[in-house]
């Protein structure tokens, strides 16, 4: 795939010295992407990145649902920055696309209302005593890994190729919505056809697999997940997508949002049961990765203690076409050792 | 001998420049390609009456033999200068022309389909614009990406006109009734082969367009469907697949097609935006601004400039052809009194 107009317009990512925002739902969802990630930008890269405990959540969620008012987002926002500020940090990097999203918009109407951010300043300082900078540069850690994704080819152990066929691995990649819908300009490669994963994928060996759906919503879409009643449109979505991919037998799906790597592997199982049909051809679904757990296993980094365990579909398959080594004893085991409760047959989605 | 500068030698270029000539004019006729009528050579039949468009040329081409006419092709005019009393012209192999008038006639180049990511151009081998189509229609020679005959085309008006996203709010005026003959056009040479028209509106502004939009629904089986299509997306067989909203019945569309045509719009060409501006008489969207659309619309209120065809707003080639008439007029007015 190639565009000249893709390359027209490059995002500005910051250097160095990043201020580290964690999401609510990426430790629960993936443990171990956060932390590679942390890893990824110290160990490997020599990078300052702040990784403060204080911070709590950008009220996203609540926020797209029309639970949490405008100005309560704002203020709630406005903290974080606050929290930045005192640790002398100006380059946000949020682990969330939904918490991007939320700290680009918020920006965004400050810059154009001018009298919301002095309203947000007067809201923050009343209710804790705070006062804050805007941040110079919003980087999603994805941008990051983007910008860097050269240096660290170089560091890699492991190639996005098939070592049984040579041939490269077809990846499908899914950007969150929130990451260049709601500002183009924000994502690289803009929204048309963002270059973030592709890019990755690329440098890394892989295939970049162009499906009709592409651009298509992952079906999390916030309301038509979280209220129960919709949740059809959202398994509904995710089908759709998985069977405008099939034709193209991916190796993986690898995304940079926590809803989207979510409902991709989690809704493969609902499908399997409720249609009792994959979408790949063994019949085991087609492994979902988060852009940290793809660089973190080409790095070389222990497939379990990043977390793959967790996911729906089981990634044994496509660690052994990488080349991948891993012990299956103790892919239940915790970081300090302890035992967990295994399910039973895990790589079983059709039952 | 009164001396004039015409910059273009497209169909308002070549048809004043025969004029004046013919009315004891010495006339310099610039044109940047190596040969002249260079739009018009992409274009297989006129609307509405499908006349051919190597017709046109062959007309046009012979009043370039006028006594009087030196074509001079292959250069750019790169410096264009009022000294008081003439223009003094400067091209691209430094040659420099001094004249007493100068009539630009840049004409227009058609929107770059790449500027619009979504809908593929550029990307798909089976999205292709207006220009591509023309060229297929000329040659009798309409195939899919993989070199078979379409089952399905799909046109797409206003693609790079009326759209706020590429900053061109203007009509492009000529598009409506180009998809209508190229859909017909379609039809007749593939009668197998469905054909659908994606509009906002439909502007079938001139003599013979409606009818003809008619004859399309009617005779042609042409389907036409209000909606704009958000996206194009490759398939694994090499079809396109489109979504879109019929407006009409209220619905989201998604179907694939063989071939998705773009009918890309008109815009200012280089030339005309870079003489526009040269001369400070750059208008709207860099096309060229005259002094009243009703009343003086070949004059540029520069003493002895003027202004004829696409390089002022998008027009027909019929309309070309009147306009330069009309600066011809204007032009010999202005040569009398100096």
């Amino acid at each position: 795939m190639a565009n000249r107009y893709w390359n027209e317009y490059q995002k500005t990512i910051a250097d160095d010295r990043y201020y580290y925002e964690r999401s609510c739902i990426r430790q629960t969802f993936f443990p171990g992407s956060e932390t590679a990630f942390l890893k990824i930008m110290k160990d490997e890269l020599g990078k300052d990145i702040f990784d403060d405990f204080r911070l709590h959540t950008c009220t996203g969620i609540g926020y797209h649902t029309d639970v949490v008012p405008l100005e309560t987002t704002m203020t709630v926002v406005a903290r974080i920055f606050s929290l930045m500020t005192e640790r002398g940090y100006e380059n946000l990097v949020p682990s969330c696309i939904t918490s991007f999203g939320v700290f680009t918009e918020m920006i965004h109407m400050w810059q154009e209302h001018p009298e919301l951010l002095e309203q947000t300043r007067e809201n923050l300082y009343k209710a804790c005593k705070r006062e804050f900078e805007m941040p110079k540069n919003v980087a999603h850690p994805s941008d990051l890994i983007f910008k860097y994704r050269f240096e660290l080819a170089e560091k890699m152990k492991y190639r996005l190729v098939n070592r049984f066929t040579g041939k490269p691995l077809n990846v499908v990649e899914h950007i969150g919505c929130h990451y260049a819908k709601l500002f183009p300009d924000k994502g690289v490669g803009k929204a048309e056809f963002p270059y973030v994963l592709a890019g990755m994928i690329e440098a890394w060996g892989g295939h970049v697999v162009d499906y009709p759906e592409r651009r298509h919503c992952c079906g999390f879409g916030f309301r038509q997940y979280l209220v129960q009643e919709n949740r059809g449109y959202s398994v509904s979505n995710t089908k759709k997508k998985l069977e405008s991919m099939e034709p193209y037998e991916p190796d993986f799906i690898v995304s940079n949002c926590p809803g989207c790597s979510m409902f991709l592997d989690r809704w493969q199982y609902t499908i399997a049961e409720m249609e009792h049909k994959t979408y790949d051809r063994e019949g085991y679904g087609i492994p979902v990765l988060t852009y940290e757990e793809m660089a973190g296993l080409l790095l070389g980094y222990d497939p379990w203690v990043l977390g793959l365990q967790i996911h729906q579909v089981q990634c044994e398959r496509l660690l052994d076409k990488i080349g991948i080594p891993y012990d299956p004893k103790q892919k239940y085991n915790s970081a300090s050792g302890k035992i967990l409760r295994a399910p039973e047959k895990p790589e079983n989605l059709l039952v | 001998m009164k001396k004039v500068a015409i910059i273009g030698a497209g169909p308002a270029g070549i048809e004043a420049a025969s004029i004046l000539a013919r009315s004891g004019v010495e006339v310099t006729l610039f044109e940047k390609s190596e040969t002249p009528l260079k739009n018009l050579q992409d274009k297989a039949f006129l609307f509405p009456n499908f006349q051919a468009a190597q017709e046109i040329i062959d007309d046009l081409s012979g009043k370039l033999l006028v006594d009087g006419i030196t074509l001079v092709s292959g250069v750019e005019i790169s410096e264009l200068k009022w000294q008081g009393t003439e223009w003094k012209l400067t091209d691209s192999k430094a040659q420099t022309y001094v004249t007493d008038a100068v009539l630009i006639a840049t004409g227009y180049q058609v929107f770059d389909a790449h500027r619009k990511e979504e809908l593929g151009y550029g990307i798909y081998k089976g999205v292709i614009t207006s220009l591509d189509m023309e060229q297929m229609i000329k040659h009798g020679k309409i195939l899919n990406a993989n070199g078979d005959e379409p089952k399905r085309v799909t046109f797409l008006q206003c693609v790079g006109s009326r759209d706020e996203k590429s900053g061109n709010h203007y009509c492009s005026k000529i598009c409506c009734v180009t998809a209508v003959k190229q859909a017909i056009e379609v039809r007749k040479q593939l009668p197998k082969c469905e054909a659908s028209v994606f509009y906002m509106d439909l502007r079938m502004w001139g003599q013979g367009f409606e009818e003809m939009y008619r004859t399309a629904q009617e005779k042609y089986g042409v389907s036409f469907v209000r909606g704009r299509i958000s996206e194009a997306a490759g398939t694994f067989d090499g079809r396109v697949q489109l979504k879109s909203e019929d407006t009409l019945m209220g619905l989201p569309l998604k179907m694939t097609t063989d071939l998705l045509v773009l009918m890309v719009g008109m815009e200012a060409s280089c030339g005309t935006k870079s003489l526009g501006k040269a001369c400070d008489i750059s208008g709207d969207y860099g096309f060229i601004r005259t002094v009243n659309p009703h009343l003086y619309d070949n004059e540029t209120g520069k003493p002895g400039l003027f202004a004829a065809g696409t390089c002022k707003r998008p027009m027909s080639v019929s309309d070309s052809i009147n306009d330069a008439r009309s600066a011809a007029l204007a032009i010999k007015d202005y040569l009398d009194t100096i």
